[in-house]
């Protein structure tokens, strides 16, 4: 049999619901891979003990005859979910040592599922990043290396980059991410595993630190599209808690894997054909519109004019919002506060340390584009352009059922990379904010090796809650991909 | 339209983020290049076309208008930094 932890949670699954083996064994399986990819840095705070426990209660509820859909199986979380009496940092320094009294609605329903949590995931600040190269609490490290070139390390992308590379070490059967304007899918695309955003207000965002209240969404991060459905079928959900949650119910997204994609149209945006892309990227797309067309689908050329203005848009609106968010992490109530001769002086001292680069950065732009006298240049503007990008997508669905673009402009980068410029490094989300930008649901699913030996990932984005066509056709690609291919960093060696 | 150094110092105090004086000139210089390049989103059309608010039409949920939580002053009270008798202490503000 093979390893515990190359399992996936599909397969840990059956072979708990078998016998095969109990959480426990699974649980500590996962315990020691987590020990033996501690330098990647995946996580924030490990929680084997409380891991130990809930796998023990997974057996015992197993006993009776009882446990949901995920019994016993253990996974990661981002440090962004509220988790009760388990530190929650969101990767920042401002809210170290913080203990959430409250539990997120996503990980509470993952736990009534019978999960089981092996610890909390490192990330951008606030979910602000594409490397994870501004967390507070370091660097993660890409299991994934270039061929020959062991010394340079990679980043995981972001800002679920611990959630991503935790995954892809095989230190976790799955793990929770958010994504604002990519930070499931860029991540999962360079980590070469699968990343699933849903439909804004899909999955509830209660106790999930907020970073751009319009855009934030969880979501899965697995190792096979079948993985990512099971998740999310346990993850989303309408929660009275949210009110931007919408009662909708949720379908069996497991059971549209097999239906294939004969017949479905899928879109390629003429407009997503970015200047400079490189040849490799370009290559993977028309392999991927190969594979669909294999499998029965119909190709349709489609144009999506906005495209090119979601980024800019997004950098005012994600910006304005996180302005207002951040607001709230004045020093007075929880998380770091530094002292000052006056309140004022307190709140800016502690805002001023408790905040790295990138965070203040975007605050400070959020709060120029919301002050009196420029809020109809930047942000009302902003605000119409996202209605264009809607509306693009509005058109586009008469034409198609689902739309096909790369994950990312390029592999994995290394460590320190893009640091010194703020537009090359928001330009890793060109492919994944228009989705965002637009509430879509999309899925990256790793569909290749670029020359140098590194995934990359294909890109499905559907209509607003039809994420079963987006699993469905992000399977056909898993399919005709065959994406074997493991990172030289992971448990249990390659 | 171009940030300076006292436009960044005024906007730092509006975020309440300490910032300081030698690094004005290099936040305002990355604070401009970010702002430069969102520029071209003048270029869009907009003319008539109402602001995104949702992405899909549904009727908004509501609750019943009861109360449903609350009496936790211990768990409210405990990640704070400074608290006494059941309140948040922090520095005086009256004279």
């Amino acid at each position: 049999m093979a390893a515990l932890t190359d399992l996936t949670l599909a397969q840990a699954r059956d072979g708990l619901a078998a016998g095969e083996f109990t959480s426990v064994e699974l649980t500590e399986a996962h315990i020691a891979a987590t020990e033996a990819v501690r330098d990647l840095n995946c996580y924030i705070l490990e929680t084997p003990e409380a891991a130990r426990e809930m796998a023990q209660a997974a057996d015992d509820r197993r006993v009776r005859g009882e446990g949901g859909s995920l019994n016993g199986l253990p996974i990661a979380i981002k440090d962004l979910f509220c988790t009760t009496g388990v530190q929650a940092t969101a990767g920042s320094h401002i809210l170290e040592g913080f203990v959430p009294p409250y539990e997120s609605t996503v990980t509470r329903q993952l736990w009534d599922a019978g999960a089981v949590m092996l610890g909390k995931t490192n990330l951008d600040e606030f979910a602000m990043g594409s490397s994870n190269m501004t967390s507070y609490f370091g660097p993660v490290m890409n299991p994934w290396q270039r061929a020959g070139d062991a010394a340079a390390k990679l980043v995981p992308g972001g800002s679920s980059g611990g959630s991503a590379a935790i995954v892809a070490a095989r230190g976790a059967l799955a793990s929770t991410g958010t994504d604002t304007g990519g930070s499931i899918r860029q991540p999962g695309s360079f980590c070469g595993i699968v990343g699933m955003k849903p439909t804004y207000g899909r999955c509830s965002r209660w106790g999930i630190i907020a970073f751009a209240s319009s855009l934030d969404q969880a979501g899965p991060l697995t190792r096979t599209v079948e993985d990512a459905a099971i998740m999310l079928g346990v993850m989303a959900g309408h929660d009275p808690k949210d009110s931007t949650s919408v009662n909708v119910p949720v379908p069996d997204y497991e059971a549209a894997l097999g239906t294939g994609v004969k017949g479905l149209r899928i879109g390629v945006p003429k407009e997503c054909r970015l200047e400079g892309t490189p040849a490799e990227i370009e290559a993977l797309w028309q392999q991927g519109i190969e594979w669909l067309k294999a499998a029965g689908a119909e190709i349709v050329d489609i144009s999506l004019p906005h495209t090119k203005y979601a980024l800019p848009a997004y950098y005012i609106v994600a910006p304005a919002e996180a302005s207002s968010n951040l607001a709230r992490y004045d020093g007075v109530r929880y998380g770091l506060r530094v002292d000052g001769d006056s309140p004022q002086e307190m709140y800016e001292n502690t805002r001023g340390e408790g905040f790295g680069a990138e965070v203040k950065r975007r605050v400070l732009i959020g709060t120029y584009v919301l002050s009196a006298g420029y809020y109809d240049a930047y942000y009302l503007q902003a605000q119409k352009v996202r209605t264009r990008i809607g509306q693009d997508f509005h058109e586009a669905w008469e034409k198609v059922d689902a739309i096909l673009t790369p994950t990312t402009p390029s592999a994995a980068f290394a460590q320190g990379e893009k640091m010194d410029d703020p537009i090359a490094m928001y330009l890793n989300d060109v492919l994944t904010v228009p989705a965002s930008m637009a509430g879509l649901p999309a899925i990256s699913v790793p569909a290749g090796l670029s020359g140098d030996g590194l995934p990359l990932g294909l890109h499905v984005i559907g209509r607003p809650f039809d994420e079963s066509t987006v699993f469905k056709v992000g399977h056909a690609i898993e399919e005709a991909a065959n994406f074997t291919a493991t990172p030289q960093l992971m448990a249990g060696g390659r | 339209m171009s940030l300076d150094k006292d436009t960044v110092r005024r906007i730092a105090t509006l975020a309440r983020i300490r910032v300081d004086e030698d690094a004005l000139e290099p936040l305002a210089g990355e604070l401009n290049n970010i702002l430069g390049w969102v520029e071209q989103l003048n270029e869009v059309d907009t003319e008539g076309v109402p602001l995104m608010t949702s992405f899909v039409e549904t009727e908004p949920f509501k609750r019943s208008d009861t109360v449903d939580d609350g009496g936790k002053a211990e768990q409210v009270l405990a990640n704070a930094p400074e608290e006494a008798e059941q309140f948040f202490v922090v520095p005086k503000v009256v004279e």
